[in-house]
């Protein structure tokens, strides 16, 4: 497969930049699964990252969050490495990545979001479950608060997460495929809160597979497969060939991709 | 039949000796029951085994050592550090070879357990070979055995016991976040390796004290079991703790009463039999998630869903899982009987 030299933003490293990634290539066992990544996201950006499985999306989050040691690079967060941002960085995992069957309350899940906040050995009060209460309130589900966490459907479990994520109160979100198996009512609920985020000038990282909607949700658009192919605005980055650059001869998801991309600029 | 009055000689501990026993066992069930709710949690619960069995090299090992060195052997505290380092050790090799090699954790488990039980047998015989140290009675780790309990024992399981409470309340927090969901903790900077190690030590503290009392073979299932059984009774992580400790501890109380009462029961094994006892009648009865109440909670929701109708064809929307796949084997087959040309053993 060959992949064309990826058309580059130029670096600017200004504190103001919520997420600068330079050089970035992680491997696992050896095996190369991002190569030279650099990206340098604006503020206030709903941001979407496309790409074929198996392109790395994943493990740019993690590796954004600390989670995979990198191999070389090096990723900014506002101006300074992660470990010193925490409390400006967000984390939606995928619902998946948990198990579900855990003793909490919806509740309690979300107000772990605030634990990072409250610091060793203190224990949680009740200014901390107003908060979360709060961000239950945000994604809209309130009155689910004191559920097990297993009695809820997927939908409520993925508002479950992004209250948590809100709960932190940060400035910068990372969410892995929140629209991952949702209903209808929560894909609008996620949309709406995007929104809202983008209003209050925080900026979203969504790892998003549904090439469908793409346009739609995103302003900013990161194409991925290994490297970044393409990075830039909705309207300049959306085109025919940057996807078949993408997505390479994959046929099925290029007829979809077709399909998906309509009328758009060649 | 025993008398009445030995009956109660034994159940009000009158007797020093079942006093020592009975509260001992009791209180380790307390912190077992604890930490057994973070292991079960954490999905470590195999790891714990392997904890436990990989600490008979260690107690084969100190007694030779103190042997050479011109020691009696039989020292306990030295024999219970032998078995916590070499314990802690085959945690460290199953973590190693599951974080270097591709072999996954119940193999990488499982290999430590056996290979580490092996080496502890053979160090065993070794030792009881050695000219000049009588190294009988040492294989009583492998199944425990109460009555070589002494006071000192008692204050050391009322230690660990303390210990693993404080842990709890300060790092409550900390250890549920870690069990739910280990990369959040990790992006939000805690220290998940550092809080692993703080909770695998209380584990293997309380497993090194517990090994005269259950030995190394049974204490698994005196940490594990409370904690399941209690699972049963709440859908809540700190009710969970506190239902567990309570289980264990009366596991521990009415399983070491009942070998003081019948001659010839070891201690250890009645102690688990009673403690599944209690996950069984938890596993039926609990409020939470017990069987019946799920089967009764089912049985309502259909009547109220749909009256008058049978089990087979109604659709509901959640309750008893097992029941919802009976109901879909039932429909399939009444579909596929149906049908011309197939049967129902067809799908």
């Amino acid at each position: 497969m060959h992949i064309e030299e990826p058309t580059r933003p130029t670096p600017d490293h200004a504190p103001s930049c919520p997420l600068a990634i330079d050089d970035l290539t992680v491997a696992y066992r050896r095996k190369p699964v991002l190569w030279d990544v650099d990206i340098d996201i604006p503020e206030g950006k709903l941001v979407g990252i496309v790409g074929p499985n198996g392109a790395g999306k994943s493990t740019l989050i993690k590796a954004c969050l600390g989670l995979v040691p990198q191999t070389s690079g090096r990723i900014l967060i506002y101006g300074k490495p992660y470990a010193q941002q925490r409390k400006y960085v967000g984390y939606v995992p995928q619902r998946e990545s948990v198990d579900w069957d855990f003793p909490v309350s919806a509740l309690d899940v979300v107000t772990m979001g605030l634990y990072g906040g409250i610091g060793w050995f203190k224990p949680v009060r009740s200014k901390h479950t107003e908060q979360a209460m709060h961000a239950l309130e945000q994604v809209g589900i309130p009155d689910l608060a004191h559920r097990q966490i297993s009695q809820l459907s997927g939908g409520q479990q993925q508002r479950v997460f992004l209250a948590r994520a809100l709960a932190q109160q940060a400035r910068l979100y990372f969410m892995d495929e929140p629209f991952a198996a949702v209903d209808a009512a929560t894909e609008r609920a996620i949309v709406n809160l995007l929104h809202e985020l983008k209003d209050q000038g925080k900026t979203c990282l969504v790892f998003h597979p549904d090439l469908s909607t793409v346009r739609d949700y995103f302003d900013w658009l990161i194409l991925l497969n290994m490297r970044v192919v393409a990075a830039g605005p909705t309207s300049d980055i959306y085109t025919m060939e940057n996807l078949q650059r993408t997505y390479g001869g994959r046929l099925l998801l290029l007829d979809e991709a077709a399909h998906a991309l309509g009328g758009a600029p060649r | 039949m025993i008398p009445w009055d030995t009956m109660l000689e034994v159940l009000t501990l009158q007797q020093y000796n079942t006093r020592l026993v009975v509260l001992s066992t009791a209180l380790l069930g307390l912190a077992s029951g604890i930490l057994g709710g973070f292991l079960l949690m954490r999905k470590r619960s195999l790891l714990g085994d392997s904890l436990s069995h990989a600490t008979l090299p260690g107690i084969a090992l100190a007694f030779m050592l103190m042997v050479l060195m011109g020691g009696t052997g039989k020292f306990l505290p030295g024999l219970l550090m032998g078995a916590m380092l070499t314990g802690l050790a085959g945690v460290g090799l199953v973590l190693l070879i599951r974080n270097t090699t591709r072999i996954k954790d119940d193999a990488a488990m499982g290999i430590v357990l056996s290979v580490f039980f092996g080496a502890g047998i053979v160090l065993l015989g070794i030792a009881q070979d050695m000219p000049g140290a009588g190294a009988a009675g040492l294989e009583q780790f492998i199944y425990g055995r109460t009555a070589s309990m002494v006071l000192s024992d008692f204050f050391v399981i009322a230690g660990v016991t303390i210990a693993s409470a404080l842990a709890t309340c300060f790092l409550f927090k900390e250890f549920s976040i870690l069990c739910f969901d280990e990369d959040f903790a990790r992006a939000q900077g805690w220290p998940v390796h550092r809080l692993d190690m703080i909770m695998l030590a209380l584990v293997a503290a309380v497993t090194v004290t517990g090994l005269q009392a259950v030995g190394l073979i049974l204490i698994i299932a005196f940490l594990i079991t409370p904690a399941a059984a209690a699972r049963f009774w709440t859908d809540q992580l700190k009710y969970m703790l506190w239902i567990a400790s309570c289980l264990g501890a009366i596991s521990g109380w009415f399983g070491s009463s009942i070998s003081a009462l019948l001659p010839g029961w070891p201690a250890g094994a009645v102690i688990v039999l009673t403690a599944t006892f209690i996950f069984l009648f938890s596993m039926i009865f609990g409020s939470a998630r017990g069987v019946l109440p799920r089967y009764l909670q089912h049985i309502r929701l259909k009547k109220r869903t749909n009256p008058g109708k049978r089990a087979s064809t109604c659709k509901f929307p959640g309750g008893f899982s097992v029941f919802a796949k009976h109901a879909d084997v039932v429909q399939k087959h009444t579909r596929s009987t149906n049908s011309p040309g197939t049967t129902g053993r067809s799908h």
